[in-house]
C-alpha cells in the first residue's frame, strides 16, 4: 500500500511529494523494498528536510507498541514510532520520566534516536542516545540487526544522531529516570546581556534543568538579554500540603490550535519586540512549582504553532560553538540578527556538556544558540552569514533543524568519514537517503 | 453512569486500524481485552501494549472470520465476552469482484456471510448473561453505487442482520450497529478523503465506547453522515444510476 503525500518537516519549507508507506508492523517495515529508496518519518517534528524522499517514505506512526518496562532498572522497550508524548502520559503517573526530552513530545523515539536529541539536562546527562541500551534496526534488506554499545557498535554509533541514513529504526530500549512528583520546582534569574547569561549558566551547572530564553532583539549595551530557567523535578516534601497524596497527578491540560496561516506581515519586527519585551517582563525573578507540560514543552500548548510563520514556512537555526570561540560567537551572531531585525520568534541559549558517541549527533561542549526565521531571500542570506560565524567558530548546525546549509558546514562534524563508512559497508548508502542527504551528499 | 457491559471485550479482525484505536479505547477504561485475528502470534506486540499501557489483562486468539466453526470458537475462549466488537471485514477491489467471482465471494462473505454467522454464534454464548454486540457496518450500505457495490451489498445485508438481531435480543443483549464513513486508515491511505467527513481510528473507537455507554441503536460518528445519506437514499434511482458517485 503506497500514496503519495505531499510532505514537509515542522518548518513546513521545503515541501515535497514523496511516496510514502505505512507499515502496520515491525515485520512488515523490515520487508526489503528495492523500489522504495528512502528514508523513515516518525512524527515529522524535524524542521528541515530530513524526513523526506521522494521515492520512499516510511511513516511509522502504526509502529507505536509499549513492549516492555521492568521497574527494577527503569528500562522501557517500544516501537520506534511511538510518540513522547504517550511515555510522558504513561509512565509519569508510575514516577518515571524520560531521561532526555526534547521541547516538544510529539516527537517519536525513533526520530530522538535519529536526532541524538538533546534537552535542558545535557550539561550533565548528556543526549538521548546515551540512554538507549539497545535498537533493533532494519537495513533494508530484509535483515534486522540488533546494535548496543557491545553489538554492531559501528552501525549503533552511526544510527545515533545518523537522521535515518542507517535504516529503519524498528524498536529501542532506554533507560528512565525515577521521579518522585509530577512537578519541576523552577527558579527563574534574569541577565541583563550576554555576559551575565554565560556567567549564570556557568554558576548554575549543578541544577539538573537549565536554558534561557533570549530577547534576540535587543541590542548594545542589551546585546544577549535573557531570562534563565532552572529546574529540579520537585521531591513530595516540596509540594504543597494538599498534593502530597497525589504526587504525581498531571492536570489535564486544554491545548489551543493556530486554525490558519498567519498571513506573512503578522510577524514583524515591532510584534516580535513587543512580545519579547513583554516576555522579559512578565517572567519574575524567584522560585516556582511549575507542571512538566509548561516546563519542559511550552510551545505544545499552541498545536501548529508552526502556522504563525505563514505558508512560505519558517527555518530553525541551531547552532553549538564550543567554549573557546562561543562567547565572541554567539555575540557576532545575536548582534547579526538584532541588526538585521529578522523576526525571531524564539531565541534559545542553552548550555552543553560532553559530546556523544554518535557519529553524526550534534552536541559538543560550549553553548547552542537556536533562533527561528521566516523563510524570506533576506533571511536565507543572513543564515550564510551565521554560517560563516558558525564555520570560523569551529562549531556545527544541528541537522534535525537544518532545511538549507551547504555542504561545506558538515566539516563541523568529525565523525563524517567513519560515518560514511560505516553507510558503505553495509550496502546502506544504496538503499537509504533523503532530500537533505542529497542536498548535503551525506 | 455507564452501561457497559461487565467481562471481557472481544475485538474481532484485531489487526485493523480501527480495531486496534477500539482495542485501547476499551482497554483504557480498565476492561480486559481479547484480540481475535488470524496469525494471533503475530498479535503479541499489541498484546503487551495494551497490558503495559493500560495496566489491563490482554489476550490474542485464532480467529478466521470466515472460518467454519463460530460456535466452536466461542466455546474455545476462557471466558464469555460481555462485549464483542466485530471489525473483521474489508472493501475489496470493485473492479475485480467484476471480474472475478472469487473475489466478489470473499468480499461478501468477510463482509457478510462471516460476520453474520460469527455474531449469531456470539448471541447464543452471551443470550444468559447478557452484554453488548457492536457490528461495524458502513455507510455504503445503505445504497449500492457503482464504485462499491458487492462491498456495499454485503454491508447492507450486514446492516439489516443487526437490525433484525437487535430486535430478537430485545435488550438482553444489546446491538449496536456502528457506520464510520470515511476513515483516515492504512486501506485508506492512498485516497483522497475530504477532511470534514473523514474520522481518525481514535474517534471511530471513541464513538463506539460511547454508543455502549449510552445504549444507542445505530450511529454514524460523524454526525454529517446521517445527513449525507439521507440525500444519496433520496435521489431518485433514475438519476442515480448515472451519478458517477
Amino acid at each position: 500500500m503506497s500514496a503519495t503525500k505531499s510532505l514537509s518537516g515542522w518548518g513546513r519549507y521545503p515541501v515535497l511529494d514523496c511516496r510514502t508507506a505505512e507499515p502496520p508492523s515491525t515485520a512488515e517495515a523490515a520487508r526489503p523494498h528495492p523500489e522504495r529508496l528512502g528514508v523513515a518519518r516518525g512524527n515529522g517534528r524535524s524542521y528541515g528536510d530530513s524526513s523526506l524522499a521522494a521515492a520512499g517514505t516510511v511513516l511509522t506512526k502504526h509502529l507505536d507498541r509499549l513492549l516492555a518496562f521492568d521497574p527494577a532498572t527503569g528500562q522501557l522497550t517500544c516501537e520506534a514510532g511511538t510518540l513522547l508524548a504517550d511515555v510522558v502520559a504513561t509512565f509519569v503517573p508510575r514516577g518515571w520520566f524520560p531521561p532526555v526530552t526534547p521541547g516538544t513530545k510529539w516527537v517519536s523515539v525513533g526520530g530522538m534516536i535519529a536526532a541524538d536529541v538533546h534537552g535542558k539536562n545535557h550539561h550533565g546527562t548528556g543526549s538521548f542516545c546515551e540512554h538507549v541500551v539497545w535498537l533493533d534496526l532494519a537495513l533494508g534488506d530484509g535483515n534486522v540487526l540488533r546494535c548496543s554499545r557491545t553489538e554492531h557498535a559501528e552501525l549503533f554509533a552511526a544510527t545515533c544522531g545518523g537522521m535515518g541514513l542507517t535504516g529503519i529504526i524498528l524498536a529501542a530500549a532506554f533507560t528512565m529516570i525515577p521521579v518522585a512528583t509530577a512537578r519541576i520546582a523552577q527558579t527563574i534569574e534574569r541577565a541583563a546581556n550576554l555576559d551575565a547569561a554565560l556567567a549564570l549558566f556557568e554558576a548554575g551547572r549543578h541544577w539538573t534543568y537549565s536554558v534561557a530564553w533570549v530577547d534576540c532583539l535587543a541590542n548594545g549595551a542589551d546585546l544577549g538579554r535573557s531570562v534563565v530557567f532552572f529546574g529540579e523535578h520537585a521531591t513530595q516534601e516540596q509540594l504543597p500540603a494538599a498534593e502530597r497524596a497525589t504526587p504525581l497527578r498531571q492536570p489535564v491540560r486544554g491545548a489551543r490550535r493556530v486554525p490558519f496561516d498567519f498571513p506573512a506581515m503578522a510577524l514583524n519586527r515591532f510584534s516580535v519586540r513587543a512580545f519579547n519585551t513583554l516576555y522579559y517582563q512578565r517572567q519574575r525573578p524567584g522560585s516556582a512549582l511549575v507542571d512538566i507540560d509548561p516546563y519542559f514543552y511550552p510551545l505544545d500548548a499552541l498545536l501548529d504553532w508552526n502556522r504563525i510563520y505563514g505558508k512560505p514556512g519558517f527555518v530553525q537555526y541551531q547552532c553549538v560553538l564550543p567554549f573557546a570561540t562561543s562567547r565572541e560567537g554567539l555575540r557576532a551572531l545575536l548582534a547579526a540578527a538584532a541588526a538585521d531585525g529578522s523576526a525571531s520568534f524564539l531565541a534559545v541559549l542553552k548550555l552543553m556538556g560532553r559530546p556523544s558517541f554518535g557519529l553524526m549527533s550534534f552536541p559538543m561542549e560550549g553553548y547552542t544558540l537556536t533562533l527561528d526565521f521566516p523563510v524570506t531571500p533576506p533571511t536565507m542570506r543572513l543564515l550564510e552569514r551565521f554560517d560563516a560565524i558558525v564555520r570560523e567558530g569551529g562549531g556545527r548546525i544541528y541537522l534535525a533543524k537544518d532545511a538549507r546549509m551547504g555542504a561545506e558546514m558538515l566539516a563541523g562534524y568529525p565523525g563524517l568519514a567513519e560515518f560514511r563508512a560505516v553507510r558503505q559497508r553495509y550496502g546502506l548508502d544504496q538503499r537509504f537517503r533523503s532530500a537533505q542527504s542529497d542536498r548535503l551528499g551525506l | 453512569m455507564s452501561v457497559h457491559a461487565a467481562g471481557p471485550v472481544l475485538v474481532l479482525g484485531a489487526r485493523s486500524d480501527i480495531a486496534r484505536a477500539i482495542a485501547r479505547r476499551y482497554a483504557k477504561a480498565g476492561r480486559t481485552v481479547v484480540l481475535g485475528a488470524r496469525n494471533a502470534a503475530s498479535l503479541d506486540a499489541d498484546r503487551a501494549d495494551l497490558e503495559l499501557r493500560y495496566g489491563v489483562a490482554a489476550s490474542a486468539v485464532e480467529f478466521d472470520v470466515i472460518g467454519d466453526e463460530p460456535d466452536r470458537f466461542f466455546a474455545g475462549l476462557p471466558e464469555v465476552p460481555g462485549t464483542v466488537v466485530m471489525v473483521a471485514g474489508g472493501n475489496g477491489v470493485q473492479s475485480i469482484s467484476d471480474a472475478e467471482d472469487a473475489a466478489a465471494e470473499l468480499v461478501m462473505q468477510t463482509n457478510y456471510l462471516g460476520p453474520a454467522r460469527v455474531l449469531l454464534a456470539a448471541a447464543r454464548v452471551m443470550q444468559a448473561r447478557g452484554g453488548c454486540i457492536i457490528g461495524v457496518s458502513s455507510v455504503a450500505g445503505e445504497r449500492g453505487r457503482k464504485a462499491n457495490y458487492v462491498y456495499g451489498s454485503a454491508k447492507a445485508g450486514f446492516t439489516a442482520f443487526l437490525s433484525g438481531l437487535r430486535a430478537r435480543l430485545n435488550g438482553k443483549v444489546r446491538v449496536i450497529t456502528v457506520k464510520p464513513g470515511y476513515v483516515a486508515t492504512r486501506a485508506t491511505a492512498d485516497m483522497r478523503l475530504p477532511p470534514p467527513l473523514t474520522a481518525q481510528p481514535e474517534e471511530v473507537a471513541r464513538a463506539v465506547f460511547d454508543a455502549e455507554a449510552k445504549g444507542r441503536d445505530v450511529i454514524y460518528v460523524r454526525p454529517v453522515w446521517w445527513l449525507i445519506m439521507l440525500v444519496i437514499r433520496a435521489i431518485p434511482e433514475r438519476v442515480f444510476k448515472r451519478l458517477s458517485i
